[in-house]
C-alpha cells in the first residue's frame, strides 16, 4: 500500500513534467488560456452589454464576469485533457514512459489534471485581476474564486480526460466540444439567468456541472451568500470524486493491456 | 566475464533470480500469445530472449515491466509478485522500449532530468549523473537539443541513458538494436557489454542472431508463446547443429553433384529454396570436403545461433 504522499509526489512530478515542457511556449499557451475568454468578455460585455437591462441588480458585464471565469476554467481544463493528454497517451507515448517507472497510472493521471486545473486557475485569475480595476468585484469573497476555479478545473479535467480515454482519435473530440462543452457554454447561465425560463429548462441546466460553479462563481464576486450554495458546492464535490475516478479506472484499462 | 559462453553464475551457482516466471501466461480476448512459460533471470547475467515476430518475446518482458497484466501462473521481479502499481520493483528496473518513447517535448538534458525525478531522485544527483550518462553515450554535444532533431541511433543512445538514470539493478531492453545502421548498432552494443561488464543485469529481446551472440550469457528461443530451447549461444549451436556448415548455391552449372557430395557426407542436410545446406557435428568432415567442392559455388563457414534459431523455428515467413 502506498502512502498519501507518495502518491501526491509521483502527481506533482508529473505536473512539473507538464510544467517544463510548458514554459518555452507559455505565451503561446497563454493567448489560448487567456485571450480568448478576454475577447469574449470585452465583445459581449461592453457591446452587447449596452443593449441589456440589469440582471438581478446587476449591470451586464458584472452579471458576465464571474460566468465567464467559470467557462474559462472549463475550456482551460478541458483543452488540456483532450488535445493534451490524447497526445501525450498516444502519439508521443508519454505515459507509458512514465508508467514504467515508480510513476502508477493514477499519479499520471491526477498529475495531468492538476496540471488542467493550473491552467484554469492561470485564465480565472486573469479575469478577475480585470474585472477588479472595473469596479466588478463587490466583495472580498471573490478572493474565494480563486480555489473555486482550480476546483472547477479538477472537474472538468477529469471530464476531459474521461473522454480521452474511451476517444478513438481526434476527430472524436468534435462530439465532446460540441455537444458536452458546447452546450454547457451556452446554457449554464454564464450569458443569461435560467430563472424566468420554462421550469424543464432549468432542470436540464441542473444536470450541467458548469451551472454550479457559474452560480457559485457570481455569489462570490457579488457577494450574496446563502444556505443553498451548499447544494451547489456539494454537487460539484461528488461530481469531481465520480468522474476523477472515472478516469483514472478508463485510463488504466486503456494503457495497460 | 562469459568464457565460451558459460557464464560464472552457471559454474558457481550464484546469481539469485532477479526475476522468476512459473507457468506464466497471458492471452488477449482468449487467443494466448504467452502459453505457460518458466523462465529466472539471475543477477549479472546477459539473457536474450530471441524469436520470430509475434513470439510472445515483447509481452513477456512488459508483464515484467509492470506495464501488461499477468494472465496465469506465477512472476516475480527481485523476489515480489508482480501486480498492483509494483512501485517497489519499477523503482529497480530501467527499461529500454522497442519505439521510441522518449519525450518529445523536451531537451536532451530534460528528458534525463525528468525522468530522474520519476524516481525522485534528488535535482543535484540527476543533474551528476545526466551529465555522466550523457558521456556514457556519446551524446554530450546534444545536450540541449530537441529530440526531433536527433537520428535514431542518437535516440536509442539517449533511450538507453534515460533506463540508467536511476542505476537500475535490472536493465531490461526491446529490440534495442532495432533499426538502427550497423555503426549505431556497434555502438549500441559496446555500451551494454561496458554495463553487463560492469554488473549490470539485463534481458533484451532481440531477433538479430548476431546480438545475442555477442550480447547474451544465455538465450531463450521462443516461438509461438513457448520457450523451446534454452541454453548458451555455443551450447545450443553444439547441440543442435553442430560446428561448421557448408552452403551450394544453385547458380552452379554442376550443383546436383555438390548435392550428392554433401547427402553423403553432412550429418543432415536442408534445402531452403534454391540453397541446400550440410551440416556437420565435426568441423574436420566439412573441411575435409573442400577440395572435392573446389570447382562449384559453395560457401564454408562456422555454425551459428541462426542456424539453430532456422532450425527450431522454421523457414516460413512470419507476419
Amino acid at each position: 500500500m502506498t502512502g498519501v504522499f507518495e502518491r501526491l509526489a509521483g502527481a506533482c512530478r508529473v505536473w512539473l513534467r507538464n510544467y517544463e515542457s510548458w514554459k518555452d511556449f507559455a505565451v503561446a499557451s497563454l493567448v489560448g488560456t487567456v485571450a480568448e475568454p478576454l475577447l469574449f468578455f470585452a465583445a459581449m460585455g461592453f457591446g452587447l452589454g449596452r443593449f441589456v437591462d440589469d440582471i438581478q441588480g446587476q449591470p451586464y458585464v458584472a452579471f458576465l464576469a464571474p460566468g465567464l471565469v467559470a467557462a474559462t476554467a472549463m475550456n482551460a481544463a478541458s483543452f488540456e485533457t483532450t488535445f493534451g493528454s490524447f497526445t501525450r497517451m498516444t502519439e508521443q507515448r508519454t505515459y507509458e514512459a512514465i508508467v514504467m517507472t515508480p510513476i502508477s497510472v493514477a499519479e499520471v493521471v491526477a498529475g495531468d489534471i492538476l496540471w488542467a486545473a493550473s491552467k484554469s486557475l492561470l485564465g480565472g485569475a486573469v479575469i478577475l485581476a480585470i474585472m477588479a480595476p472595473l469596479g466588478l468585484i463587490q466583495s472580498p469573497l471573490a478572493l474565494a474564486v480563486l480555489p473555486l476555479t482550480f476546483g472547477v478545473g479538477i472537474m472538468f479535467g477529469a471530464l476531459g480526460m474521461a473522454y480521452t480515454a474511451i476517444a478513438p482519435s481526434y476527430t472524436f473530440f468534435n462530439y465532446f466540444f460540441t455537444l458536452v462543452i458546447g452546450v454547457m457554454f451556452l446554457f449554464s447561465g454564464v450569458f443569461f439567468p435560467l430563472e424566468g425560463l420554462p421550469a424543464w429548462v432549468g432542470w436540464a441546466a441542473w444536470l450541467l456541472p458548469l451551472t454550479h460553479a457559474v452560480t457559485l462563481m457570481r455569489s462570490l464576486t457579488i457577494g450574496t451568500l446563502d444556505a443553498s450554495l451548499w447544494g451547489h458546492a456539494i454537487w460539484l464535490a461528488v461530481f469531481t470524486l465520480v468522474v476523477f475516478w472515472l478516469s483514472v479506472r478508463l485510463i488504466r484499462r486503456r494503457l495497460i493491456r | 566475464m562469459p568464457t565460451d559462453g558459460v557464464h560464472p553464475t552457471e559454474i558457481g551457482g550464484a546469481g539469485e533470480p532477479l526475476v522468476r516466471a512459473r507457468g506464466l501466461l497471458k492471452a488477449y480476448a482468449s487467443e494466448p500469445v504467452v502459453k505457460g512459460i518458466d523462465f529466472e533471470v539471475r543477477r549479472g547475467e546477459c539473457l536474450g530472449f530471441l524469436g520470430p515476430n509475434g513470439a510472445g518475446k515483447t509481452t513477456t518482458i512488459n508483464m515484467i515491466c509492470c506495464f501488461v497484466e499477468v494472465g496465469s501462473g506465477t512472476l516475480e521481479v527481485f523476489g515480489e509478485p508482480v501486480g498492483g502499481d509494483a512501485r517497489s520493483i519499477k523503482r529497480r528496473l530501467g527499461v529500454v522500449s522497442q519505439d521510441n518513447n522518449l519525450d518529445p517535448d523536451l531537451t536532451v538534458i530534460k528528458n534525463l532530468l525528468v525522468y530522474g525525478r520519476y524516481f525522485g531522485l534528488a535535482r543535484d544527483r540527476r543533474l551528476a549523473r545526466a551529465e555522466e550518462l550523457l558521456a556514457f553515450v556519446q551524446l554530450e554535444e546534444k545536450r540541449d537539443a530537441h529530440i526531433r532533431t536527433l537520428s535514431g541511433g542518437m535516440r536509442r543512445r539517449l533511450t538507453l541513458a534515460r533506463a540508467l538514470i536511476s542505476n537500475p539493478e535490472l536493465l531490461i531492453l526491446d529490440e534495442p538494436s532495432t533499426g538502427l545502421d550497423p555503426q549505431a548498432r556497434h555502438v549500441v552494443w559496446q555500451k551494454l557489454r561496458a554495463l553487463n561488464r560492469a554488473g549490470v543485469t539485463m534481458l533484451l529481446t532481440t531477433h538479430y542472431m548476431e546480438e545475442a551472440a555477442q550480447l547474451c550469457d544465455r538465450v531463450l528461443i521462443m516461438d509461438e508463446g513457448r520457450i523451446i530451447a534454452r541454453g548458451t549461444p555455443a551450447g545450443l549451436i553444439e547441440e543442435h547443429i553442430g560446428a561448421e556448415v557448408i552452403e551450394l548455391y544453385s547458380d552452379d552449372p554442376a550443383h546436383a553433384d555438390a548435392v550428392a557430395v554433401l547427402e553423403r557426407e553432412a550429418d543432415h542436410v536442408e534445402r531452403a529454396g534454391d540453397e541446400v545446406y550440410g551440416f556437420f557435428r565435426h568441423g574436420d568432415r566439412a573441411r575435409a570436403l573442400l577440395p572435392t567442392l573446389a570447382e562449384h559455388h559453395f560457401v564454408h563457414r562456422r555454425a551459428t545461433l541462426e542456424d539453430v534459431f532456422l532450425r527450431l523455428t522454421g523457414r516460413e515467413l512470419r507476419e
